[in-house]
């Protein structure tokens, strides 16, 4: 089909698991965030939120290239963490998946955060009356409460993550086959000669995607609306 | 039940500072909205922290800020009602009342779902979704959560003001059988008079974050007659309606009401304000008020500029009047005198 080579099979294969498996790895993160921020008051508060959508302003490039510094054999948690403990993240998909998990984390949080504000608080009071500790409360209210705001942010960090370019290149690298994704692939089909027909076939794939991952939100909030 | 309160809470320019000592089953706090009322179950329920004091529900202490103590809401088995039903949207109704039953450990489970769910009439609402029900059966199935999650103490927080008044007497005799069945006392709070006649015994007088005095719900109708134009509220709960000429006719004592705002219904409770009844010294021959009863001054009370009459009509029956000072001396009320109290059947407002 479209004359695809192997190297870009994996492309399309690998954009979707690295945007999987960061968008499941954000999850429970993103939820405490968003649950400590909009029901906890402590100090320090504005710096969790700046620090949380920090990512929203700074270039990815930035953002790769601090995690290139934090992660590598150099860095902080590159050799006290990582090697000791034999793990070699950078240039491999592994570091695909932290770049993309870092760059769409605010855009996970937000609509969660947003959810959970617009909770009515005397549920929260009611659950407590009625037995439950906080952490029941958590699990058993704020969160189907907030789910829609839940599925909204996975959705945004999806598909956010299957465009990730610039953070992604730095930390991960563009080696065909192992960490080259969608975006990267287009980048190196656009630079080549004759390439045009290529990059346009993965343009389309990604057009693909973008409408399954989008008709998909559409129909679990509707759903949910006929459910309610 | 008895509930010992001492507590102290300061807000941005609000100070509430109470301590009292009720016993009872049927408790109102009272008082105009902004008073602290809220604020004061909150603190009971521990949805929030007070800066010292004591509470001690029936022996048990739940906060004390010398000791530092302070049991978590979910500790405390005390359930709140509040002005929105506030149920849980994702679940069911069923969900609903069982979500405290389920976390009620064994040994305090002693009201059974199907009970609660008969004497609130909501069994036929069991598997539906919450957003489907109408205001008055949100409220029945908020009670009936609050009721399952077995408390020693129900907090009721203006749970009928969301209420419109049709609705709000309806719900009532749900709330008033619900406690009485399952023997469950409750503070109960609201700034209507009239509600605390209804569902309390003793009532806490709250003022600007203060409790003026413990007293009753008699008495403070009695104290605000003068102040208000309806005066004083008349209840009266009358059984075995009988049409007459397009109205109905209720007995109540020894003799019968006339009253156009009544219906088939077997019993109904109805609102008679003391300024809509007329005194008469001797029987008018002719008036065209449709009840005219013959009365016993039991006693008259003084409130502002007004005096209220307290009436034996026979029976258990049992009105205040009120009139002016003139009209006292013109009348020559006093004790053990008779009188005739005519009142339209239309004065009458059918509450329940």
């Amino acid at each position: 089909m479209l004359g695809f080579t192997p190297a870009d099979y994996s492309a399309i294969l690998l954009s979707v698991k690295v945007a999987t498996t960061a968008t499941l790895l954000s999850l429970p993160f993103a939820f405490a965030v968003a649950y400590v921020m909009t029901y906890r008051r402590f100090r320090g508060m504005v710096a969790l939120d700046v620090a949380v959508n920090l990512p929203l302003t700074l270039p990815p490039v930035v953002i790769g290239y601090l995690l290139l510094i934090l992660l590598g054999r150099e860095g902080l948690i590159g050799r006290h963490v990582l090697q000791p403990l034999g793990i070699q993240l950078i240039f491999t998909w592994k570091a695909a998946v932290i770049a993309t998990a870092v760059v769409g984390f605010p855009l996970m949080v937000r609509p969660m955060r947003t959810a959970m504000e617009a909770i009515d608080e005397r549920l929260i009071h009611v659950s407590r009356l009625l037995g439950a500790g906080w952490f029941d409360t958590i699990i058993t209210v704020i969160l189907p409460v907030s789910v829609r705001g839940i599925i909204a942010g996975s959705v945004l960090m999806f598909a956010r993550g299957l465009g990730e370019f610039g953070a992604t290149v730095i930390v991960a690298g563009n080696i065909p086959g192992v960490t080259q994704t969608i975006p990267l692939a287009i980048y190196e089909y656009a630079s080549s000669p004759r390439g045009d027909v290529m990059a346009l076939s993965l343009c389309a794939i990604s057009i693909a995607i973008s409408v399954v991952v989008l008709v998909f939100h559409e129909w679990l909030a509707r759903r949910m609306v006929r459910r309610d | 039940m008895e509930l010992q309160v001492t507590l102290q809470k300061r807000f941005n320019n609000f100070h509430l500072g109470v301590e009292f000592e009720v016993q009872g089953e049927r408790i109102g706090v009272f008082g105009p909205s902004g008073c602290g009322k809220s604020t004061l179950v909150g603190l009971i329920a521990g949805l929030s922290k007070p800066d010292r004091g004591k509470v001690i529900l029936d022996g048990e202490t739940l906060y004390d800020g010398t000791k530092n103590l302070n049991i978590r809401p979910e500790h405390r088995r005390v359930g709140m009602v509040f002005q929105r039903p506030s149920l849980f949207p994702h679940l069911s109704v069923k969900g609903n009342l069982t979500y405290g039953l389920k976390r009620c450990s064994p040994a305090n489970r002693k009201i059974s779902f199907d009970d609660v769910v008969e004497v609130l009439q909501i069994k036929h609402l069991m598997d539906r979704g919450v957003k489907y029900l109408s205001g008055g059966e949100k409220q029945r199935v908020a009670i009936g959560r609050a009721v399952l999650g077995n408390p020693r103490l129900l907090l009721l927080d203006e749970p009928l003001s969301a209420l419109d008044d049709s609705l709000k007497f309806n719900i009532v005799p749900f709330l008033k059988d619900v406690c009485r069945t399952f023997t469950i006392p409750y503070l109960f709070i609201s700034h209507s008079l009239l509600e605390m006649q209804i569902m309390t015994d003793q009532v806490l007088n709250l003022s600007d974050g203060r409790v003026l005095e413990k007293t009753t719900a008699e008495a403070l109708v009695r104290a605000r007659m003068g102040e208000s134009m309806a005066g004083y509220m008349n209840l009266l709960r009358l059984t075995s309606p009988q049409p007459v000429d397009g109205i109905y006719a209720y007995n109540w004592g020894n003799q019968q009401l006339l009253i156009a705002s009544g219906d088939s219904q077997p019993e109904g409770l109805f609102e008679l304000l003391s300024t809509d009844i007329i005194l008469f010294k001797s029987h008018p021959e002719a008036i065209s008020a449709r009840n005219l009863l013959q009365c016993r001054v039991i006693r008259t009370f003084e409130a502002r500029h007004r005096i209220g009459v307290d009436l034996d009509c026979g029976g258990d029956g049992h009105l205040v009047a009120e009139v002016s000072k003139q009209a006292v001396e013109e009348l020559g009320i006093r004790e053990r005198s008779e009188v005739y109290a005519a009142v339209k059947a239309t004065a009458f407002r059918k509450l329940v």
